[in-house]
């Protein structure tokens, strides 16, 4: 399968008061045509910085980011500008991300103007199409975004996302500020426009439950590193990585008087600016083993489609 | 020159978006406006009423100071015996009484409060302007033009004014322009530091990334995405920069080194005092005096109510 993203080794450091800090540190993951790779993982573990690192929101340290192909790190800014055409993003706070001073049916609309596409797709024509598509009733075209609720606006972001007819999205946490009984709405229409426009997403999230619904593959990340990727099937019945155990433990079961075995992790996650020396789980890992302190432990293929990094698996594999 | 352009362009059409009415049906405004919430603070309150009523006042005598003032403000007034009118206490003909070379002081204040709305007004939208353009470049850019470009803030920062006026003053030509170049070179400064601080906590907001994602530039960013979320500190600003160019313009004049040619109050005040008069022609300097206070007072109350929109905090509950 074609892949429409590709990352090979992306890091991403951030100089702080306190040292360097690797937000991003050697990433590598692929998504094919037509599919969603979900990330999860804990806060500050380095998803959402992926993701902007991505689309060179922030400006990758080292690695490689390639877009069909094409690596979008060496474009210099005006082309940038063109595959921006082709990338966009809908962000985590519905709130914060739409212009509080601009009327919704400008802000779906502004895309168009930023590439002098609005006229020549019939401006408000175009725009109304775009509000029919994600759900959005034509009398709101006037409104101002603090007029509107949050799974409204959140449309909003999605229509603007999907204004300039992109290829892939990233959806950074797209129904996290959002009530339950509206997350399921927002998800559904974002599988209803993927399947309908052919989209490819990254969708990072912290919450295993919405993951396991909307993707395809998923990647596990532990203070900017991918410790397990897998299908989205494999990840939740035969999870490898003592990390990915220990979060699918955590999640509620919606049943009375169904118990589960808690895998209950020690300590807090070491700071990023500091990481454990070896293998970045081995602080909290409760299999941990002498070498996982002294050396980082090879991505091994247990299955295909299937990669983690741990010694438990390296080992049993010889 | 294409960057200029675009900039115009931007701008027309910023503008063009807010004013246009038949975009947007009645009823479907922003009721949070500025001027809205603005107008509906003065129902409410007294001093902002009264500020505005007095600026509209010496608005419309500054508009129409010239056939308002009944003589021209060198005109020298003589008694029907021959002898000029030297110092003479208020009466009909000279409701502020006369100069010591028989000018009449009515015409003068009325003359003074164009110039001091001239100056006010002029140097205001030129500070703002300048300020506005370095805080919003110099918060948006951050790190190297941010540096540099406070840095120069600081450095104005340490000229202290009026040594700074009398030079420029004995430099170039006394004039109305000069003095309004010199009250606008030192106060720049102020706005571009306070736009500059809200720029930073703005163009960090997601809907600034937004419009990065959807390719839209930097002169793009600032002007359409960042100048709309600062106009209402930059009115308020430039409200309270009327009232400090006023001032600044009347101590220079005070001082003897504004436009001899152009009445103002300040220069009214400068005679009173190289005539020696001024202890005991009251009407001489009284008059200028309150018209100076006046004005500042009415802006204040303006701004302040200005000052409440901008922060709720300070609104009244």
């Amino acid at each position: 399968m074609e892949h429409v993203l590709e990352v090979r080794n992306l890091h991403k450091d951030f100089h702080t008061k306190k040292g360097l800090l690797k937000a991003v540190n050697n990433i590598s993951l692929y998504i094919s045509r037509g599919e969603t790779l979900g990330i999860v993982g804990e806060s500050g573990c380095g998803k959402s910085t992926t993701g902007r690192a991505v689309l060179r929101l922030v400006e990758p340290t080292a690695g490689e980011v390639l877009f069909e192909g094409k690596s979008i790190l060496e474009l210099k800014p005006a082309q940038m500008r063109n595959m921006r055409r082709d990338m966009q993003i809908i962000f985590q706070d519905p709130f914060a991300s739409l212009d509080p001073r601009i009327s919704i049916s400008e802000i779906i609309a502004e895309p168009l103007r930023v590439f002098n596409l609005y006229k020549k797709q019939g401006g408000e024509r175009r725009v109304a199409e775009l509000m029919d598509l994600v759900g959005l009733s034509k009398r709101l075209v006037n409104t101002f975004p603090h007029e509107l609720d949050g799974g409204r606006r959140q449309r909003v972001g999605v229509a603007r996302a999907l204004a300039l007819d992109p290829k892939f999205i990233v959806c950074d946490e797209p129904v996290s500020a959002l009530d339950v009984s509206i997350q399921a709405q927002i998800l559904n229409l974002l599988q209803d426009i993927q399947q309908r426009l052919g989209l490819t997403y990254m969708f990072i999230s912290h919450d295993l439950n919405v993951v396991k619904h909307v993707s395809n593959r998923v990647a596990v990340m532990y203070l900017g590193k991918i410790v397990e990727t897998t299908t989205s099937h494999n990840i939740f019945t035969n999870p490898q990585h003592p990390y990915t155990k220990a979060l699918l433990s955590a999640i509620p079961i919606p049943k009375v008087g169904q118990k589960r075995q808690r895998i209950l992790l020690e300590g807090d996650v070491p700071s990023p600016v500091n990481p454990p020396s070896g293998c970045i789980f081995s602080a909290r890992c409760p299999y941990v083993m002498e070498k996982c302190r002294q050396q980082e432990p090879p991505m091994v293929e247990p299955a295909p489609e299937h990669t983690v990094s741990c010694y438990l698996v390296s080992d049993e594999m010889g | 020159m294409q960057k200029v352009k675009q900039l115009i362009q931007y701008i027309t059409s910023y503008i063009a978006q807010r004013r246009g009415p038949s975009r947007r049906p009645a009823g479907r405004r922003n009721n949070q406006s500025f001027f809205s919430v603005f107008l509906s603070s003065l129902k409410s309150d007294r001093l902002a009423l009264i500020g505005v009523v007095l600026l509209v006042f010496f608005i419309f005598v500054g508009v129409f100071a010239d056939s308002l003032a009944p003589h021209g403000p060198r005109d020298r007034h003589y008694h029907d015996e021959g002898g000029i009118k030297r110092l003479e206490s208020p009466t009909w003909d000279h409701p502020f009484g006369t100069t010591d070379v028989g000018r009449d002081i009515f015409s003068q204040v009325i003359l003074g409060t164009r110039t001091a709305l001239i100056v006010g007004f002029l140097a205001a939208v030129l500070v703002t302007f300048v300020g506005t353009v370095v805080g919003i470049v110099s918060g948006y850019f951050g790190g190297m033009v941010d540096t540099v470009l406070m840095r120069i803030v600081d450095f104005f920062y340490a000229i202290p004014f009026i040594p700074f006026v009398i030079v420029l003053a004995a430099i170039m030509q006394p004039s109305l322009w000069n003095v309004i170049l010199a009250v606008s070179m030192l106060s720049w400064r102020t706005v571009a530091r306070i736009v500059r601080s809200q720029v930073l906590s703005i163009s960090k907001r997601p809907y600034i990334k937004a419009a990065k994602v959807a390719g839209a530039g930097h002169l793009r960013i600032m002007f359409r995405y960042i100048l709309p979320n600062v106009v209402p500190l930059v009115l308020l600003e430039m409200a309270f920069m009327v009232n400090w160019t006023i001032m600044a313009e009347a101590s220079i004049a005070f001082l003897g080194f504004g436009d001899p040619r152009v009445t103002s109050w300040g220069q009214i005040l400068h005679m009173n005092s190289v005539s020696g008069y001024s202890r005991v022609a009251w009407w001489w300097n009284v008059p200028p005096g309150v018209a100076i206070i006046l004005l500042l007072v009415s802006i204040f109350f303006v701004a302040r109510s200005l000052e409440a929109v901008v922060d709720p905090r300070l609104r009244k509950r």
